[in-house]
């Protein structure tokens, strides 16, 4: 039997796809479709400090392989998320889910992380230092690297959860930017966030995203994303978690092999409701195919 | 919400840039007027969210305008063509708000989700009116459609053809006991000012997934951030808050 399971920084995970924050809610519209405890976990939607209400419309725009989106960290805020949210997932999610935070100050992500950090749902944060749809914070945090260890020493001081940062693409080397948040004490990376693009609409002649520039994900970044793996795979120690268009089995192979541990898939859910479910199902096929016996055996397997 | 494979069963043009495109299949998840699917279309990234105009068991019927890349390539496709679509997306339109005297208020292609809720307060005895706007007179894709199912329905026309009144706003009755309206923003607006007795509006946005989960279609209302396509499309008059 084709061994699916992998470890997560001393979390077991049954399979290492996890949905990416911001493409799968906090799990209900989902857990309506399939039963969502076949995923190794989900990164739920980047929860701030306070509530936010997100872009102005419109946020959303086709691209060639993919889509580009604005959100703009949409959440009701961290309260509202604890005392609201994590008892509806309670009901339909029984594994440890990944706690997915952005900020927009130091202080703002130690205390949204302090407040995760005591929610026994939560097994790890992800610590979004690289959303390019606000201003002032968010990627700001993720170009700089001694900004960006300075939002991990703060929250690695209020956790003892493992702490990943989702790293951007947005820079000139994400190598740099892996090995300082290692340094600050991250206990994984997972990258890539999105990669800051726009259209133009030609009828208006002017921007299509009321935000002018957007996120563009889906299988257009999936090269991109791979390579960036591979080249953090061998600059940090720690686990990297490899995300950035995956949308097959195959594409989940191709990360581990470039490097990483575990493999958040996003944009393909919006598309293909079930496409998490999909690919788990599809593993053993593509492992059998590839002579993959055990997914652990593999990770960075493509070095050397 | 249910996803499932749908054959065309016609897709033929109504207007110059209008088609009506019946699909067989699973309609077992379409509850309410107004709600929509999520088309996927071969060589596009993302879903095209359209309106259901009726439904039969079996048989959908939707009625889209051509508007970019995705609606442009849809009309090219031929009967007996395999489409995967996302149904029964959306809350659609309260049917039991109506009272005795519903008004129907459309706004081009916005008039399409009207037609199945024209024909449930029909079916369930009830006078309707309706109130249809179009560009141009040979842009009315659905007026026949109404008065077949015995709605009292007056046309508009932008450009004015024939001493026609310019906009749904311009003939507007009185006496109605609520209205439902579906058009673009502008019009919905315009309507929404005008109108002091209730109603419900559908609104329409670019989306991301069409099923609540990526915040893509999101717009600020009375009541907090509202996704178009779960919280929506439709919402109570007293919901709605305009952007500045």
């Amino acid at each position: 039997m084709a061994g699916l399971s992998v470890e997560l920084c001393g979390i077991e995970l049954a399979n290492p796809v996890i949905p990416a924050s911001g493409t799968f809610g906090y799990g209900h519209e989902y857990a309506q479709l399939y039963d969502i405890n076949c995923l190794g976990t989900f990164s739920f939607k980047g929860t701030t400090r306070d509530a936010r209400p997100g872009n102005p419309s419109p946020r959303i725009a086709e691209a060639p392989g993919g889509m580009l989106n604005a959100v703009g960290l949409q959440n009701p805020g961290v309260e509202q998320v604890i005392s609201q949210e994590l008892p509806k997932l309670r009901a339909c999610f029984y594994k440890p889910v990944m706690a997915n935070v952005s900020g927009f100050s130091v202080e703002d992500y130690a205390y949204t992380c302090a407040k995760l950090d005591s929610q026994p749902q939560v097994g790890w944060l992800e610590v979004n230092i690289s959303c390019p749809n606000v201003h002032g914070g968010g990627m700001s945090f993720g170009t700089d690297p001694s900004a960006a260890a300075a939002v991990i020493r703060a929250v690695k001081a209020v956790t003892t959860k493992p702490v990943i940062a989702k790293l951007t693409p947005n820079v000139t080397d994400i190598t740099v930017m892996a090995r300082a948040c290692e340094e600050a004490g991250a206990d994984a990376v997972s990258l890539i966030n999105t990669l800051l693009a726009m259209r133009i609409d030609l009828k208006r002649k002017k921007p299509l995203l009321a935000n002018k520039t957007g996120g563009l994900s889906g299988p257009a970044v999936f090269p991109v994303a791979l390579r960036m793996v591979y080249q953090v795979y061998e600059a940090v120690r720690i686990p990297v978690i490899g995300m950035g268009g995956v949308s097959s089995a195959e594409d989940v192979l191709e990360m581990m092999l470039a490097g990483a541990t575990a493999v958040e898939v996003g944009a393909a859910n919006l598309v293909e409701p079930c496409a998490c479910r999909d690919i788990i199902a599809a593993l053993p096929a593509a492992m059998e195919k590839y002579g993959i016996d055990n997914l652990r055996d593999i990770i960075g397997g493509a070095h050397g | 919400m249910k996803q499932g494979l749908y054959t065309i069963a016609e897709n033929k043009p109504l207007t110059e840039a209008v088609y009506r495109l019946r699909l067989a299949g699973d309609t077992s998840a379409i509850t309410a007027p107004g709600q929509f699917v999520n088309i996927a279309l071969p060589g596009l990234y993302l879903r095209r969210p359209i309106s259901v105009c009726d439904v039969q068991e079996g048989l959908v019927t939707l009625a889209y305008k051509i508007a970019g890349r995705g609606t442009e390539q849809l009309t090219a496709m031929r009967p007996g063509t395999r489409l995967d679509v996302l149904s029964g997306l959306g809350n659609g339109f309260d049917v039991s708000l109506s009272g005795d005297e519903p008004l129907l208020l459309g706004g081009g292609i916005g008039s399409a989700p009207l037609y199945l809720l024209a024909k449930q307060l029909r079916a369930a005895g009830k006078t309707v009116r309706a109130v249809l706007g179009f560009n141009a007179l040979n842009e009315d894709f659905c007026s026949g459609w109404f008065r077949a199912l015995g709605c009292e329905v007056t046309v508009t026309i932008a450009d004015g053809t024939g001493g026609a009144p310019r906009y749904v706003t311009d003939a507007l009755p009185s006496g109605y006991s609520f209205y439902y309206a579906c058009g673009p923003e502008p019009m919905l607006r315009a309507v929404f000012d005008r109108t002091a007795g209730p109603g419900q509006l559908s609104f329409e946005e670019r989306m991301g997934c069409g099923f609540g989960a990526c915040m893509g279609c999101t717009h600020q209302m009375r009541t907090g951030p509202k996704r178009i396509c779960k919280d929506g499309p439709v919402f109570r008059k007293e919901e709605i808050a305009w952007p500045d």
